[in-house]
């Protein structure tokens, strides 16, 4: 039994594709799957469910991996929009750079951006991992619920606005803190788990500069006495 | 949602295959816009004294050769004149005023849908597809191009509401987005004299840029007074006769993706559009900042 297979995207459809990952794939015994030229093709190995490793060989586009289960999956490119999108768990990694709202939704697993994340990375998390390697743009991990969005690089406007429970770790500069997020003191175990993310991401840098920012939970609660200046 | 599209081709000797390869991206954001499409090219200009006059006219079977004779006759201007389908190019030395109000009395059928010394320009109704194929995009040979493909959001389908839009001369602007404010844009600009033709949001951004330069400003400078002035969501891409001009507002939820080579830059709403590039695999692909200006000079 071959443990390896191979999909050319310049020959079949994404849907082809994906079919093959969510019916046949399940219980064959194939370890790896490698996905050419997706030449920035849409929702590529989107709704995985089973313990695989899929190569994506280039760019790829929007809601890539979106819905990943157990499944580890590798672009070796760009990606668009909203990759990992409502991860439940396994490993997204994104060895260039990736658009917008990566891991939006996220519930579980760990996403590893190893360039840039655009804007709104980690959009409503709610209990997943992410780490990039270098900055995000502007209202990532807003209103988070749970999970850690790590950033080694800096952080755009409005950083962690209307953030929940989700904690952000940023080494290089804020530009600006939204609504209800501030920066703490790092305790031993946001060190520890800092290491730890940085470990399971494979992204050699030590633990030295990076800020704790989380919710002041300040909008928690409406407070009518206040008419609506908090 | 719509497509925006645009390359620079910057070898020289490349020019020549400007349509082939801006033909297939602009096919391509198909999907995200099929209901008309557009393309400006931008050619070597020419001399001072001679403008390109682009041209549309809806009515079917329509005769330019014999516009082109009434054209000759009622003006005593030079000119010869380049047909394709719809659309056609008169290329002369006319005072643009004296085009304009010729075109208005004689023949007011046809729409003047750019004036330039290098601006050459095809819009119309229908899928992007067909329309490439019926004004032969591919055949085009210039130094750069901007391309749109519409899903009308805000006003009409129709010829005049495809982009690229125009105002001035050889300067044109696709949109992806919406403007939130266009009628109050529009009011401060007609009180300015400023004829609009469309009730479209994308000519009142256009047209804001192109009185913004008239007024002395440069193009960045007119951008970031259009960042405080126009409300709404762009990714604005726009061209003049030397230049392809990129920007995205503050909140940036309207895509855009570059890359560079040393031949050429293209920027597209996607990278699909960009895929079939030479060089693609090592060109440096970045998503554009908000509210950063990227300016690119043939």
């Amino acid at each position: 039994m071959d443990r390896v297979k191979q999909f050319d995207l310049a020959k079949l459809s994404v849907r082809e594709v994906n079919q093959f990952l969510h019916h046949e794939l399940p219980g064959s015994g194939i370890e790896r799957v490698e996905i050419l030229n997706p030449d920035g093709s849409h929702s590529i190995a989107a709704g995985l469910d089973c313990d695989v490793a899929v190569e994506i060989q280039g760019h790829a586009g929007y809601f890539i991996a979106g819905m990943n289960k157990l499944a580890s999956v590798t672009v070796h490119g760009n990606v668009g929009w909203s990759v990992a999108e409502n991860i439940m768990s396994g490993c997204v990694r994104v060895k260039g750079h990736a658009s917008e709202s990566a891991g939006a939704s996220g519930h579980g697993g760990l996403v590893v951006i190893e360039g840039d994340a655009s804007s709104r990375c980690g959009i409503s998390m709610k209990g997943c991992d992410i780490v990039v390697s270098g900055s995000v743009g502007h209202f990532s991990a807003f209103m988070a619920q749970a999970g850690t969005l790590v950033v080694c690089g800096d952080a755009g406007p409005n950083l962690g606005d209307s953030l929940y429970e989700a904690t952000i770790y940023v080494r290089g500069t804020i530009h600006s803190l939204g609504a209800d997020a501030r920066e703490e003191e790092m305790e031993p175990a946001d060190v520890e788990r800092v290491s730890r993310l940085l470990a399971d991401a494979e992204i050699d840098l030590d633990t030295s500069g990076f800020k704790r920012v989380a919710s002041a939970r300040s909008l928690y609660h409406w407070n009518a006495e206040v008419h609506q200046e908090y | 949602m719509c497509g925006i599209v645009g390359l620079l081709i910057k070898r020289e000797s490349q020019r020549e295959s400007l349509g082939q390869l801006v033909t297939p991206m602009l096919d391509c954001m198909g999907t995200r816009g099929p209901d008309s499409a557009g393309l400006a090219v931008f050619r070597k200009p020419l001399n001072d004294a001679h403008r390109r006059f682009g041209l549309f006219c809806r009515e079917p079977g329509f005769q330019w050769q014999t516009f082109h004779q009434d054209f000759l006759r009622d003006t005593s201007s030079d000119g010869r004149i380049e047909i394709i389908d719809n659309h056609a190019t008169e290329i002369s030395s006319i005072a643009v005023d004296t085009f304009k109000a010729w075109l208005e009395a004689s023949h007011p059928d046809v729409h003047l849908i750019s004036v330039g010394r290098a601006i050459e320009m095809y819009k119309d109704e229908g899928p992007p597809g067909e329309i490439a194929e019926r004004f032969r995009f591919s055949e085009l040979i210039g130094t750069h191009a901007v391309g749109h493909t519409r899903m009308a959001t805000e006003s009409a389908v129709s010829p005049a509401h495809a982009h690229p839009y125009t105002a001035g001369e050889d300067f044109c602007l696709v949109h992806n987005g919406s403007l939130s404010n266009p009628y109050s844009i529009r009011r401060k600009l007609e009180s300015r004299g400023i004829v609009f033709e469309t009730d479209n949001d994308t000519e009142a951004g256009c047209r804001f840029l192109e009185w913004r330069m008239r007024e002395g400003d440069t193009l960045e400078a007119a951008i970031e007074t259009s960042f405080d002035e126009l409300d709404g969501f762009f990714t604005f891409l726009m061209a003049t006769a030397d230049r392809m001009v990129l920007v995205r507002d503050a909140f940036a939820c309207k895509p855009a993706v570059v890359a560079e080579t040393d031949d050429y830059v293209a920027v597209a709403s996607e990278f699909r559009s960009l895929a079939h590039l030479p060089g693609i695999q090592s060109a440096n692909v970045f998503e554009p900042a908000p509210e950063q200006i990227y300016s690119w000079t043939v």
